[in-house]
């Protein structure tokens, strides 16, 4: 462990950007970060920031690849925005709120409103399904056309391109946030209560992840799938999901505790490294193998909401609720 | 510029029966010159117009919270619906929800204590009822969801008062009183009513207990008793011995949260010079300090339950044994 008395520090290396609204969403077009605004902006930064009008009213729902920003709005479209700053509205469905987007490989896109999702493919129809309930979450596997479609009581595996039924797998209770391993093998929803809870694909194996004090708003699986870190506690809890049987009967990695709690993380593409951003604006690049800290950004009191590697692992791009963001390029 | 420290948007929940005239008052309030917008979930699209930018449709889709705790119900939908209306909390100063006639209210007011988002940036003002009073004393014996809405109210608007006499309209008003002595009950024709009477009511506000009058307390056995639904109140000149009230009070929203819809209290704790007020909403309670007692108020602690089917000797037993 490093001296905590005199952390690693690399703010220095910080530009503070002030965005002027909440960051909801965040990834990187390329090499240029585009954050998005909760109030429908999309702040594109290289030199210069170009702000980008993708929905008149608020943001629901963020999704993408390197290529392309998907957001869902409350004035029902669902936007592509590039990193040339064209916006193109993909769907529109006036009075009603797109809740969840998603996107697949090759321009593929999945989107929902209220109970019904829809699978628009990159060429041909659109096909869309109606579920038992409000869809909470919406995930394309890594892999094919499959979806993993979040709500209460489950999720439901969906093949839009296949008659059957989509497949449930049932937990009680709101799953709201979804997301895949890389390898396939388990899918993770995020709960209304404090807990994430998990399948493994292969035999239904139920996963619970518990002893959270708050809801678990932020996770991602770290390189190659080894680790799921989450926030929601005041520290980043990580879950070991390298062996087959993923992490039951086995305690999760705590890193990087402080006294304030957790609010966003983001594993780094091809190191065992995370970042993780913290209710009082602090925000640490953690080492996952000792727990070594650096300093990224110091606190200023607002929320990180948000928090993005570049696909290279050589920036990362951090988002608040205040709308003071910055970037770091290493 | 961040707003570092901004106040929680109210809430204000409008139920009541098919017909009373919830739609009716909710554009009354929309259209009245306060200068103010709201934002409007709503449940029955296109029955009466609604004339307000901001309308939003909600499922009304109940589910139970995971907690081992069966009747602490929310609403998915409005936890969706203001995480999505928080993201443009610029453009209203308060949040309307209407219900369908037939909703329990429970589960709207509780995913304003269960959430944390939404608890965090949001504050239920209050629960405003809408009943006919031609219609409610026959709805309270053959509709459930009328008597729960009655229970639930922190504010009541007997309406379409010009159609029934004033013998009839006390009778009601004694109906109400028996199933819930705290809501403030005003008496309307077509839902006209000054709107400061019904927004911004504060009546999940720890500060705003004052009084549960006593009037009610007194008389405390003056009920109907063919009632299934109705209030149970207790009061004590003694102090209270917290070591003994909060396990009592925890034990019995436990065991009884299902039949306890509202509850609310002021106490008087043994060597403390301050008043301790709690208000809950079936199993969730929420209590704290609140000021020190007046030397002109008498030390009185004082409970009421809102409940169906509640034992009433053994409640007031356990209250009793809390006495220091």
């Amino acid at each position: 462990m490093t001296d905590t008395s005199s952390p690693s520090s690399l703010t220095s290396k910080l530009r503070p950007l002030d965005l002027g609204g909440a960051v909801v969403g965040l990834r990187f077009l390329g090499t240029t970060p585009a954050f998005v605004l909760g109030e429908g902006e999309i702040v594109l930064v290289e030199e210069d920031e170009v702000r980008v009008r993708a929905h008149h009213g608020a943001v629901l729902s963020v999704a993408g690849d390197d290529k392309r920003i998907l957001t869902g709005g409350d004035d029902g479209r669902v936007v592509a925005t590039r990193a040339d700053g064209s916006a193109q509205a993909l769907y529109e469905q006036k009075g009603r709120w797109i809740d969840q987007v998603a996107a697949g490989s090759e321009g593929a896109f999945a989107f929902s409103a209220g109970k019904t999702a829809h699978f628009q493919p990159a060429k041909g129809e659109r096909k869309s399904h109606d579920f038992p309930s409000t869809v909470g979450g919406l995930a394309f596997a890594p892999k094919g056309t499959r979806l993993a479609v979040a709500h209460y009581g489950g999720v439901s595996l969906w093949f839009p391109n296949a008659q059957a039924k989509p497949e449930l797998l049932e937990w009680k209770g709101s799953h709201r946030g979804v997301m895949w391993s890389p390898d396939m093998r388990f899918v993770v929803t995020t709960m209304q209560e404090a807990a994430l809870h998990g399948w493994r694909l292969s035999d239904g194996g139920h996963m619970r992840m518990t002893g959270y004090p708050s809801r678990v708003t932020s996770m991602a699986f770290t390189t190659g799938g080894k680790f799921l870190a989450t926030s929601g506690s005041s520290e980043a809890i990580l879950w070991p999901f390298a062996s087959k049987e993923g992490p039951m009967g086995k305690q999760p990695s705590m890193l990087a505790p402080r006294d304030v709690r957790v609010s966003a993380v983001a594993a780094h593409p091809r190191d065992e490294v995370i970042a993780c951003g913290y209710e009082d604006g602090l925000v640490l690049m953690v080492r996952i193998s000792d727990g070594a800290e650096i300093l990224l950004r110091g606190p200023d009191g607002t929320t990180v909401s948000a928090l993005a590697w570049r696909g290279d692992g050589g920036a990362l791009a951090i988002g608040t609720e205040s709308g003071a963001a910055g970037l770091t390029v290493f | 510029m961040p707003d570092v420290a901004s106040p929680k948007i109210p809430v204000t929940v409008l139920t009541g029966y098919l017909g009373a005239g919830k739609t009716t008052l909710l554009n009354r309030i929309l259209s009245e010159p306060h200068g103010k917008k709201y934002a409007v979930v709503v449940n029955e699209f296109g029955e009466i117009g609604i004339d307000n930018d901001l309308v939003v449709g909600a499922d009304e889709e109940v589910f139970e919270m995971n907690n081992g705790c069966i009747c602490c119900t929310v609403r998915g939908d409005l936890i969706r619906i203001i995480d999505g209306l928080l993201r443009r909390k610029n453009d209203f100063d308060g949040i309307i929800i209407e219900t369908t006639g037939l909703a329990d209210p429970a589960p709207v007011a509780q995913t304003f204590f269960v959430d944390e988002t939404v608890g965090a940036k949001t504050s239920l003002d209050a629960v405003v009822t809408v009943a006919d009073a031609k219609w409610l004393k026959d709805r309270l014996k053959d509709a459930p969801e009328a008597k729960s809405q009655i229970a639930f109210a922190d504010v009541i608007l007997l309406n379409k008062t010009d159609l029934v006499t004033e013998t009839e309209l006390k009778d009601v008003e004694m109906r109400i009183r028996a199933i819930n002595p705290f809501a403030r009950i005003h008496r309307t024709q077509r839902s006209e009513i000054a709107i400061d009477k019904v927004l911004g009511q504060g009546a999940f506000d720890l500060d705003r207990i004052q009084a549960i009058d006593p009037d009610f307390l007194e008389g405390g056995h003056r009920h109907f008793h063919d009632e299934d639904m109705r209030s149970y109140s207790f009061s004590s000149d003694k102090p209270l011995d917290p070591d003994r009230f909060f396990p009592w009070i925890q034990d019995l929203t436990q065991t009884q949260g299902p039949n306890i819809l509202r509850s609310k209290g002021i106490l008087a704790f043994k060597d403390d010079p301050e008043r301790f007020v709690f208000q809950g909403v079936h199993m969730i309670l929420d209590g704290d300090h609140q000021r020190p007692w007046r030397a002109d108020e008498p030390k009185l602690s004082r409970l009421v339950f809102i409940g169906r089917q509640l034992d009433a000797a053994a409640l007031e037993k356990g209250f009793l044994s809390c006495v220091a």
